[in-house]
């Protein structure tokens, strides 16, 4: 069959015909099948959710144990069939839980590669490369100029800076579901053993990848009541809306650093007034972008939420088909 | 390289002074020579290698990457130094055992003929990372823009050595780049550098504003008075064919007042107050002289619309004798007799002022005999010409500032203790015939208010917003709503740069008038009446 019929976008996200359901819809639908738990791709009220079990953890998390009539956990690589179509879940290495989503239907097989990074994260299983006839690829960093350093040397300049102005705080802006986790086991793994100090926002999904074998040491509230008074030499990590606001005037003569992989363009770091970027991603870089599309052996690649057109570039100068797929309602990463 | 590179990177985005001197002095403790020395010379405008331009720079860069994937990256980023940075392929093959040094980058580049040029700088940034190509980058294509002034960086040095910042200036214009014996010095590893150089700076005399109370403890006549002239502090040294212009942090300005270095025939080192126009006939005004300023090279032309001259304040040095250290008086006496020596079209004596009493002085200090003047200063009969700032021997005592009632029309966001207030006010006043009335951006102020006043405004703004970009918000400012700022400031000057046509110079929040509606603030026509006067 042709791969168009087996999915294809709608207003609602994008959908199987012939399985009846819809891969992270952003509207609610009788049938969802979720690739991860960021708020753009887990939405809650629609009738039925199929996702890992992280991923529904997650989302009842942040929208109660209600967020669906009916919940089902898909176990990792083992294949579930909806109306006479496959669906398999394999690890796509973006945050705690989250999965590439492989619908197979008639001798078909389409990978929905959700949001996905190759670089090393302790905080979630690695991407899996899987084999299949097209590829949906996200592209948020769908251009040559996003190279993403070894996230180790990005946390280095951030424990450097820390030693270099003790009487300063360090504010760590990173959005609160995996990248604010994967920031403090960095600091752990780089020996950081002192206190991490939180926003409110980060403190439930923290607690969670502690409960699921994530150590992330000793979190404390940034909160002044009844605790410390001064945060001199303190790294402070809460959501980048967090330190524009009011809350964040507690902290002395404070330092923003912000961990996204968009802190490498300088003026994007400028402009917000960051003063210490760290470019720390969950998503691709360029590399990783076409590095995979080759590994899948995809003769078709759909791009999706980004920066599509370089990305078909690339696929055209390669010889692989390639068009932009175009979904409506995901957001970039971070603030 | 990825040292100077970090410290590029840190440097262009950390705001302030403190913040980068902690990263100047950390770097040199840290870095040894000559990179260190290299390091300082390119932030001080002091390293010269052979130029690239950007068109042969995209030349290189398309020859190895398709040219659609880097015009979307171009117009992505919008600046050639960093795309080309972060988009060259490095080949697989070829991953070099190390980084290379910036001393080895510097002389790769010096020794690169023109022609061998660009193959040079492409080799350089086959065996460099992202950041590292990023600084190679800059270095070839001219201008940090790292917001590093040479005086900053010479103060990093007197920190991380622990001297004063005047003995740096007094040597710097006898050094060269890598500067190994004045880091050596620095370092306490060896005696500090005898310059042989001719014509250096000497470190400038400044002097305190007159604050409440002051004058009542002082003698008249212990003190003269001279007018204060609203051009810029300049330093004229002459020796041995050598001629130099300095401006009073030590910065060489020559190049850009040849008519007056050319007139420089003696043997001295003269202080003054660098102005444009006719010592004979009519001084020009500060936006006159701003025509002639931060230039490297200046037109026949401009020299003449616009000629330099020197109104002298001080003899340091005639000949070889150092007159430093002899009282202002006699030293004045010196000055008198050498400037009738001098060409009278680029050098005059700058006039004294007679009073009798305070009261009689400040008479005079609010009605002064000519626009261009900014004040008086007061100087120590008795006082020697000693480097920097001490309380006591010289005082400023400048006319009143102006000021104006302006709208708040933009806050942004501050850095560092303020960077959860929006601390940075752009104000506008009105323009536009009746029923048309439209704010127009004069200026931006970013101090004057107490913290308590801070706290007023921050939630002034964020209650008041109608548009955020970023760290910016737009504050509702219409006839009948906004809050009226009173801003101080020194000056105009002309603008080509801002819609409104002028700038003003050295602006502050005075007070803020919760009281005066929006409609009632200033117009245009009130500072353009100050601009033509």
């Amino acid at each position: 069959m042709r791969a168009s019929d087996l999915l294809h976008p709608r207003p609602e996200g994008l959908y199987c015909p012939p399985g009846d359901f819809f891969i992270d819809p952003v509207r609610p639908v009788n049938r969802a099948l979720i690739t991860h738990g960021h708020s753009d791709h887990a939405r809650s009220g629609h009738r039925s959710v199929l996702a890992t079990q992280q991923t529904l953890d997650i989302m009842g998390l942040r929208y109660g144990e209600q967020f669906a009539d009916t919940t089902q956990a898909a176990r990792l690589g083992e294949t579930i069939v909806l109306d006479g179509v496959s669906v398999r879940f394999h690890p796509a290495g973006h945050v705690l839980g989250s999965a590439q989503i492989a619908v197979e239907h008639q001798g078909t097989r389409i990978v929905a590669s959700g949001d996905y990074k190759r670089q090393k994260d302790a905080t979630c299983r690695p991407f899996e490369p899987i084999q299949c006839d097209v590829f949906i690829t996200e592209a948020t960093f769908g251009l040559p100029v996003f190279r993403h350093p070894p996230d180790t040397e990005e946390i280095a300049r951030l424990l450097k800076s820390a030693a270099q102005f003790p009487e300063r705080s360090h504010l760590v802006g990173a959005y609160a579901l995996g990248k604010a986790q994967r920031v403090m086991r960095l600091l752990r793994d780089a020996g950081y053993d002192r206190p991490i100090y939180i926003h409110g926002a980060l403190a439930r999904l923290s607690e969670y990848y502690q409960g699921q074998g994530i150590d992330l040491g000793t979190l404390e509230p940034a909160t002044v009541e009844g605790g410390r008074q001064d945060f001199a030499g303190a790294i402070v990590v809460g959501p980048p809306s967090a330190f524009a606001d009011r809350w964040a005037r507690r902290f002395p003569d404070p330092i923003s650093c912000f961990a996204s992989g968009w802190m490498r363009i300088r003026q994007r770091a400028k402009q917000g007034g960051v003063e210490l970027p760290l470019i720390i991603s969950d998503h691709a870089d360029w590399d990783e972008l076409t590095g995979t599309i080759k590994e899948t052996g995809a003769e078709e690649i759909w791009v999706t939420h980004g920066r599509e057109e370089a990305l078909v570039r690339w696929c055209e100068l390669e010889g692989i088909a390639a068009r932009p797929l175009h979904l409506v309602g995901y957001e970039d990463e971070g603030d | 390289m990825n040292r100077f590179a970090e410290l590029l990177d840190r440097l262009v985005l950390t705001p302030s002074r403190n913040g980068k001197l902690t990263l100047l002095t950390d770097y040199f403790r840290s870095v040894e020579d000559p990179d260190r020395g290299l390091a300082l010379a390119a932030i001080t405008g002091d390293l010269n290698l052979a130029a690239v331009k950007p068109a042969m720079l995209r030349a290189l860069v398309t020859e190895r990457m398709d040219a659609v994937l880097f015009g979307y990256s171009y117009d992505y980023v919008g600046d050639l130094a960093e795309t080309v940075s972060l988009v060259w392929p490095q080949s697989p093959g070829n991953i070099p055992n190390r980084e290379p040094t910036l001393g080895e980058v510097a002389a790769k580049l010096q020794a690169a003929s023109r022609s061998d040029g660009p193959k040079v700088l492409a080799g350089l940034l086959d065996n460099a990372g992202i950041s590292a190509r990023f600084a190679i980058i800059k270095l070839v294509t001219g201008g940090l823009r790292i917001g590093v002034s040479a005086r900053l960086a010479k103060q990093a040095l007197a920190d991380f050595g622990k001297v004063d910042v005047a003995e740096i200036e007094e040597l710097w214009h006898g050094l060269s780049p890598p500067y190994t014996g004045l880091f050596a010095w620095l370092e306490g590893k060896a005696e500090k550098p005898q310059s042989t150089a001719m014509a250096l700076f000497k470190p400038v005399m400044l002097s305190n504003p007159v604050g409440d109370g002051d004058l009542e403890k002082l003698a008249p006549a212990d003190y003269a008075a001279e007018w204060k002239w609203d051009g810029i502090r300049v330093q004229a040294a002459a020796e041995g064919g050598s001629r130099r212009l300095y401006s009073r942090t030590g910065d060489d300005v020559s190049g850009a007042f040849p008519d007056l270095a050319d007139a420089m025939h003696f043997s001295a080192v003269l202080d003054g107050e660098l102005l444009v126009g006719d010592p004979q006939e009519a001084t020009g005004t500060f936006s006159d002289l701003q025509q002639r300023l931060n230039r490297k090279t200046v037109t026949t032309k401009m020299q003449q619309q616009y000629p330099a001259f020197m109104r002298c304040y001080d003899l340091l040095q005639i000949g070889d004798e150092d007159l430093r250290a002899l009282p202002f008086r006699e030293r004045r006496g010196h000055l008198e007799t050498f400037v009738k020596t001098l060409d009278p079209s680029r050098f005059d004596l700058s006039p004294f002022v007679q009073f009798e009493d305070w009261q009689a002085l400040e008479d005079l200090r609010r009605a002064p005999p000519h626009p261009v003047i900014e004040g008086v200063m007061l100087k120590r009969w008795d006082s020697p010409y000693v480097a920097g700032r001490p309380k006591g021997p010289w005082f400023k005592w400048k006319r009143d500032p102006h000021t104006v009632d302006a709208v708040l029309m933009y806050a942004q966001r501050g850095h560092g203790k303020r960077s959860s207030f929006y601390s940075d006010y752009t104000f506008g006043v009105w323009s536009g015939g009746e029923g048309e009335e439209e704010l127009v951006p004069v200026g931006k102020a970013y101090f004057g208010f107490t913290d308590e006043e801070l706290k007023q405004i921050d939630k002034y703004v964020r209650d008041n917003t109608v548009e955020r970009f970023g760290p910016v918000r737009s504050v509702r400012a219409d006839r009948d709503n906004g809050l009226v700022l009173e801003v101080a400031f020194e000056g105009l000057n002309r603008s080509t740069r801002h819609k409104s046509g002028v700038a003003m110079r050295f602006p502050r929040i005075s007070r803020l008038r919760w009281d005066k509606p929006a409609n009632e603030a200033d117009r245009i026509e009130t500072l353009q009446a100050l601009l033509d006067r």
